[in-house]
């Protein structure tokens, strides 16, 4: 089907994409890659009257690495991230994951920030987000605040975001040291949203226990999950296969995945621990590589 | 809304509403109908145009946002004597395509991959195509099209 009529409104900067939002109301909404937006435009699940598109937001378009921070602007493109030099020796987890993202095209033109702010909870980026104790900076009119992602996601496409503040930067914290991490997803096709996926880093001592753990899960229920009680047996343990097992089936109480046409709950349920091991695996070997 | 954009290396201006998408300029207003619109929402692959280069679909842009860019659809591939390009020819001689729906977005698609990689292995350019659908070919002789373009492109002096 075809979008429904909006008025089109093209800032060129922060400033007063944040006064046109603030002017237009509830009805207006921001569009950065709109590489979910515009589908449900299509489908009139979304019928905007103004979209205040960001593309020409010059100071919104941009994707580093500052020391231990990955910082991308509203408009990074998921491919942007994928050209950063090194990211994959820094954090694997971050290059997987991104490759998982859609395809060529819908990574060309996809954002990071709009991913985050559309909080679908099979999307890799808030997952990420949650994983690398990342924060989001958001600016409305009573100013700019700081948003940390624990305290981001709520449910379902839903976050603490207010409907005229826009995302405007996102900053993850890359862990140094003898660090490993993965990103694996069960999908139907390469590129499509997963079944269930697992994001997994693991820091290790000198003596060879675990100095830091993160595991992160999406398609698992209303919003990415991050597994206190994984993280919580790994660290300090020493990371042998059977304390693995153990970590990765407690994420049975974290998760309620919903069934729905590619696989019931149970199925779901018994592929996020699979894929929850798999990411943990690769990153205790990948971060005993890195000692050696 | 007056929208302004380069295709395949000539100036072109549409008047058009902010909802039509760059596909829908390309097909009705300036009558590019080698862009083909199938999903409309981004699953296909069939509209995939490069913009500055880079290929994304053109049923999830709009118009208005393509403004001042380069676009390259389907019509820029062959040269201006109509001689067809290395992936054209290459479907064409592997039987890379059946009824043709689908084919303008492969071969965007495969142009960006070649583009970037002119050597890539059969699981690279599957992976890379996993974004566009066909309902005839069942991938395979695509797949061999693509291959053997990049093998010609790479052997032309």
């Amino acid at each position: 089907m075809k979008p429904a009529a909006f008025e089109y409104l093209a800032p060129r900067s922060v400033e007063e994409a944040v006064a046109l939002l603030a002017e237009r109301g509830e009805d207006a909404k921001v569009i950065a890659g709109g590489q979910s937006l515009v589908p449900m435009m299509a489908f009139r699940l979304a019928t905007p009257a103004a979209l205040v598109d960001l593309n020409g937001v010059s100071e919104l378009d941009h994707a580093r690495v500052d020391r231990d921070t990955l910082v991308l602007g509203a408009t990074a493109r998921h491919r942007s991230v994928q050209e950063l030099a090194g990211l994959r020796e820094r954090c694997a987890m971050v290059a997987e994951a991104v490759g998982l993202i859609g395809h060529p095209p819908i990574r060309n033109r996809g954002t990071a920030g709009g991913s985050i702010a559309h909080a679908d909870p099979a999307a890799e980026w808030p997952a990420l987000l949650l994983a690398l104790d990342g924060e989001v900076d958001a600016m409305g009119p009573g100013g700019r605040r700081t948003i940390a992602a624990a305290d981001l996601f709520q449910t379902y496409f839903t976050t603490a975001l207010a409907p005229d503040e826009i995302l405007t930067e996102v900053r993850l914290q890359l862990p140094a040291g003898a660090v490993g991490s993965a990103f694996v997803e069960v999908a139907q096709r390469h590129g499509d949203f997963a079944v269930a996926g697992a994001g997994a880093l693991m820091i290790v001592a000198d003596d060879g226990s675990v100095a830091d753990a993160r595991l992160v899960l999406i398609g698992v229920r209303d919003t990415a999950v991050r597994s206190v009680a994984a993280e919580t047996i790994l660290r300090g343990a020493s990371p042998t296969d059977p304390v693995l097992d153990d970590a990765t089936n407690a994420i049975r109480s974290e998760i309620d995945p919903v069934s729905d046409v590619h696989g019931s709950s149970a199925y779901r349920r018994r592929v996020a621990i699979a894929v929850a091991r798999r990411a943990v695996t690769l990153a205790r070997d990948r971060a005993h590589a890195a000692v050696a | 809304m007056d929208v302004t954009l380069s295709v395949n290396g000539v100036r072109r201006t549409a008047s058009v509403e902010p909802r039509i998408t760059l596909a829908d300029v390309l097909r009705d207003e300036l009558g590019l109908t080698g862009t083909h619109v199938g999903c409309e929402h981004g699953v296909c692959g069939a509209c995939t145009v490069l913009l500055a280069g880079r290929s994304v679909r053109s049923c999830l842009l709009f118009a208005v946002q393509a403004a001042g860019q380069e676009v390259t659809t389907v019509e820029g591939l062959a040269a201006a004597d109509g001689t067809l390009h290395p992936l054209q020819k290459a479907f064409h001689d592997a039987h890379g395509l059946q009824c043709g729906f689908c084919t303008p977005g492969f071969l965007m698609a495969a142009r960006e991959l070649l583009d970037e990689n002119p050597s890539p292995t059969e699981s690279e350019v599957r992976t890379w195509l996993s974004g566009n659908l066909c309902r005839c070919t069942g991938y395979q002789y695509i797949v061999d099209a693509v291959l053997l373009a990049a093998e010609r492109m790479r052997g032309a002096p």
